[in-house]
């Protein structure tokens, strides 16, 4: 059985039909690219696939369970992190900090023992605090875990982000648009990132990206879409020689 | 792992600094007090400085740390000091120990209005910005509109309510009436001192940064700083609003039960538990740097104790007062000054990239 | 009867909040502050009249006009002095700074006036009318509160849908960077809006102290409390919420005076713009902002 399975998924925004008849199936341990022009719609079917939009219709399926009509919160309690194309930092917490609280629901301890400064409180934190510097030494963040989070560089607080969403100790982690704004280097830097944690934490990743040497190099499987709609699916390969595909990228 | 150590040790060591001014304000308080080196103006500020203090730093927590805009504090404020005066007055004669009698009403007075900060939560904490503001508002407006009109009195057969007049109680002969509408409460039990507000400081400084520094404080914070983000990794935002809101209005009650028992008779004016009693405290909050419980009290104490020090200006020391919380928010925010003020500190080149306590002015936004 | 009368007064008790919530309104919408310090431009205002009518004894007409152009100037100083310092400075800075304007404005006129209560004479000079054998009786103030309120809101609906300035107004209250791209002047923009809402809050001072003839330094606060209220009720930043949300908020208030309590009447209008605000978080006219993930 596939990790994710989505079914003829459709939403609809007042006479616009944003998304229509999408399907995906992506086994656990890919790695799989989404790509498409501008507006084609990437963005909301991560939207959807989190619980910010509710779709029109269709199901999706996480490990056979259905997640339509979840919260947000709940969706991330059943396994399923995200990024932001639009960075979405904790901008006046620490880097650390970032990071604990994407641990929020996997090491916790009582408001209660948290105000008296009970015994469970400074296990807890410790507990926390050597998970999250662990976190944030993989993307190479340790130096700064004590900086003010809208202080980093641009191509670090895409990192931290990745870091807060593998916190929370997810099945499936969805990255949008990672290598946006990065230079060649730090694009290289972030592909090896990419399959490092896949490798270290047998992650399963799904990813929107523009950059082609970035999905090229890393995505084994690819989904095209263009105005809402599926334009090619398969190996990544294949699909990047599709003549429709090409055309809907450099126009005619 | 030296680095975790040092992120562990930045904010213990901002917390100690606030326990060090606290207690070095209380020795100096208490030296000054024992050699009566202390003015008669100051003793009797000593308490309602206490109070205005929790307010800021109770206060602080709702804005500063939940990013969340409140102007009804001073509501609860008015619940704390009405039940607890109430409790008081009535059971004066029941509980002839004054620390017994106190300690319950200082109980009483935070829980009652920590409950009402909860129920008022519920519905209000969805709404955002300017929006919570003003409703936060008309809630605190509403609790001190009903408190003038509330008649409560007591005899064998129990409470007796009503909103109209002390004759509607109909109380027995051995009855006493113990709220009279715009009257209030008269004949409280003076049981505040600078020790008990003191201590009561203490623990809310002590439950604000213990809060601020634990998963429930990152957890508001996270709201804060982005809300969409932190549903994202799951943080149930209802549920810690909450809380914090919660917490918040039972400080906002104990200030009151102070403020009560520091009085032989309470009423509730605009003064003191109107809008503005919210709207001073806010002003405690954003002079003090939003988010910083130091900071709040620093506020609190100095422009509390301004218009004190000013009376000798008489008429034009509220005038004074005015001008002075414009200055100081427009140097605040002067981009030439700060960028100044940058240059000469040095500490502050090293300091400002660092997270500390205190936040950034958009800390709200 | 009696209903008709409540009515009537709420609606011209309305008209005034509208006034001052249009002053509010405006400047969130194009500043996006929250102007604490608007209501007491109201009292200024009635002061100005004060002096220039009882104390120099020169015609109330002249004391209005004259008042309306201090409070626009005085409005315009405010800007310039108080807030446009801080046009990148957090909200809750601005609205600090607010608070401190309106402490100093109350003070001042406290030291130059005194702080006990002035009866303040009535500008307006129009019989009442007497409808239905003298069973419903609407004062002059009334009458004209209600009249000047409607001229105005056409007026001013009409000034900013069809005149530059008032696109321009519009148009920066929209996207102030963009406004600013397309040629305009963002700071006379809003140094016009400040203009306009004291304006207004000079008639709506002279109409209340008219119709409410005491004046002492706090008689623009709770107005100002009230109009704000008003504002958010019809949705903040909208021209046309603001006049539906000062009337409905009058109306209310005085029915709730005339049908349940007078000392209760507070309460009830804060309670209806709770309920209000919790089914509409935007108020009744508000705009829903969606933000984009």
């Amino acid at each position: 059985m596939a990790l994710l399975e989505v079914k003829n998924l459709g939403i609809q925004f007042g006479g616009l039909r944003a998304v229509d008849e999408f399907n995906l199936e992506i086994e656990k341990g890919a790695l799989y690219g989404l790509i498409g022009p501008n507006g084609a719609g990437k963005t909301t079917v991560f939207n959807m696939l989190t619980g910010v939009y509710k779709p029109t219709d269709g199901d999706i399926l996480l490990d056979g369970k259905s997640i339509i009509g979840k919260s947000q919160i709940d969706i991330n309690k059943m396994g399923i992190a995200r990024t932001f194309q639009n960075i979405r930092l904790f901008r006046q917490m620490s880097v650390l900090d970032n990071v604990k609280v994407g641990l929020h629901n996997q090491i916790k301890y009582s408001t209660v023992s948290g105000i008296l400064k009970l015994p469970s409180y400074f296990k807890k934190e410790k507990e926390m605090n050597e998970k999250a510097m662990s976190l944030l030494e993989v993307f190479d963040l340790q130096g700064e875990a004590d900086y003010l989070a809208s202080n980093l560089p641009y191509g670090k607080q895409r990192k931290l982000e990745i870091a807060r969403a593998l916190a929370t100790n997810p099945k499936l982690l969805l990255l949008d648009e990672p290598a946006a704004g990065m230079n060649p280097n730090e694009t290289a830097e972030l592909m090896e990132t990419i399959q490092f944690v896949r490798k270290e934490f047998d992650m399963t990743v799904l990813l929107i990206e523009h950059d082609m040497r970035l999905v090229s190099g890393i995505c084994e499987d690819l989904t095209v879409l263009n105005f809402g709609k599926v334009l090619a699916q398969g190996k990544t390969s294949e699909v990047l020689k599709n003549p429709e595909v090409i055309t809907a990228y450099l126009g005619e | 792992m030296a680095k975790q150590k040092r992120v562990l040790k930045q904010s213990t060591k901002s917390d100690f600094i606030t326990y060090a001014m606290l207690a070095v304000a209380f020795i100096v308080v208490e030296v000054l007090t024992f050699t009566g080196n202390i003015s008669s103006l100051l003793s009797g500020l000593l308490v309602p400085l206490c109070a205005y203090s929790i307010l800021a730093v109770s206060l602080n927590l709702v804005v500063g740390i939940l990013g969340d805009l409140s102007l009804g504090h001073a509501g609860f404020m008015c619940i704390g000091a009405y039940v607890s005066a109430f409790f008081s007055v009535t059971c004066a004669d029941a509980i002839p120990q004054t620390w017994l009698r106190f300690l319950i009403a200082i109980l009483l007075g935070g829980t009652v209005a920590g409950i009402f900060g909860f129920l008022i939560g519920i519905p209000v904490l969805r709404l955002k910005g300017d929006y919570l503001a003003i409703v936060t508002l008309a809630f605190g407006e509403i609790i001190k509109n009903i408190v003038n009109l509330l008649f409560v009195g007591i005899d064998e057969n129990g409470l007796h309510v009503s909103l109209e007049s002390a004759n509607a109680l109909n109380l027995t002969e051995n009855g006493k009436v113990i709220i009279k509408g715009a009257l209030g409460i008269t004949g409280t039990p003076r049981d505040a001192n600078f020790v008990i507000g003191f201590i009561l400081l203490v623990i809310t400084v002590f439950v604000a940064l213990n809060l601020i520094n634990s998963r429930t404080g990152r957890a508001a914070m996270s709201i804060r700083d982005n809300r969409i983000a932190a549903e994202s990794v799951g943080i149930n935002v209802t549920k810690y609003k909450l809380i914090v809101f919660s917490v918040s209005a039972f400080f906002a009650g104990i200030a009151g039960v102070l403020y009560a028992h520091n009085l032989s008779s309470l009423t509730a004016t605009t003064k003191n538990f109107g809008y503005n009693m919210s709207i001073m405290i806010l002003v405690f909050v954003v002079l003090g740097g939003i988010g910083s419980t130091r900071g709040s009290i620093i506020a609190a104490v100095i422009l509390t104790a301004l218009p004190e020090v000013l009376r000798g200006l008489n008429d034009y020391r509220m005038l004074i007062y005015a001008i002075v919380l414009i200055l100081l928010m427009l140097a605040n925010n002067n981009e030439k000054l700060n960028a100044y003020k940058e240059k000469i500190s040095i500490t502050n080149l090293f300091k400002n990239k660092k997270a500390g306590n205190t936040l950034d002015k958009e800390a709200n936004s | 009867m009696e209903f008709l009368s409540y009515l009537v007064s709420g609606i011209s008790l309305g008209s005034i909040y509208a006034l001052i919530a249009l002053g509010y309104t405006m400047v969130y919408g194009i500043a996006k502050m929250l102007n604490f310090a608007h209501g007491d431009v109201i009292m200024v205002g009635a002061f100005v009249i004060f002096t220039v009518s009882t104390t120099w004894g020169l015609s109330p007409v002249v004391g209005v006009l004259i008042s309306i152009v201090f409070c626009t100037l005085f409005g315009m100083l405010i800007e310039k002095v108080a807030y446009k310092p801080l046009r990148k400075a957090s909200s809750l800075a601005v609205l600090i700074t607010a608070i401190g304007v309106s402490y100093l404005l109350q003070n001042a006129a406290q030291l130059i006036f005194g702080s006990s209560t002035k009866s303040f004479t009535s500008v307006v000079n129009i019989p009442a009318l007497r409808l239905f054998d003298g069973a419903l009786v609407i004062s002059g103030e009334t009458i004209a509160t209600i009249i000047i309120s409607i001229i105005i809101m056409i007026a001013l609906t009409l000034f900013i849908n069809k005149t530059k300035p008032g696109r321009a107004m519009l148009a920066v209250a929209e996207d102030r960077g963009a406004a600013q791209l397309m040629g305009i002047n963002v700071n006379a923009t809003i140094s016009l809006t400040f203009a306009i809402g004291s304006g207004l809050a000079a008639v709506a001072g002279a109409l209340l102290c008219s119709a409410y003839p005491a004046l002492s330094p706090t008689t623009g606060a709770m107005p100002g409390i009230k109009a704000f209220t008003a504002a958010v009720f019809g949705g903040i930043g909208s021209i046309p919420g603001a006049m539906i949300g000062g009337i409905l908020l009058g109306v209310i208030e005085n029915l709730s005076k005339g049908y349940i309590s007078t000392q209760l009447s507070d309460a009830i209008v804060f309670a209806v713009l709770i309920i209000v605000l919790l089914v509409k978080p935007t108020g009744i006219l508000g705009k829903k902002i969606n933000e984009k993930v």
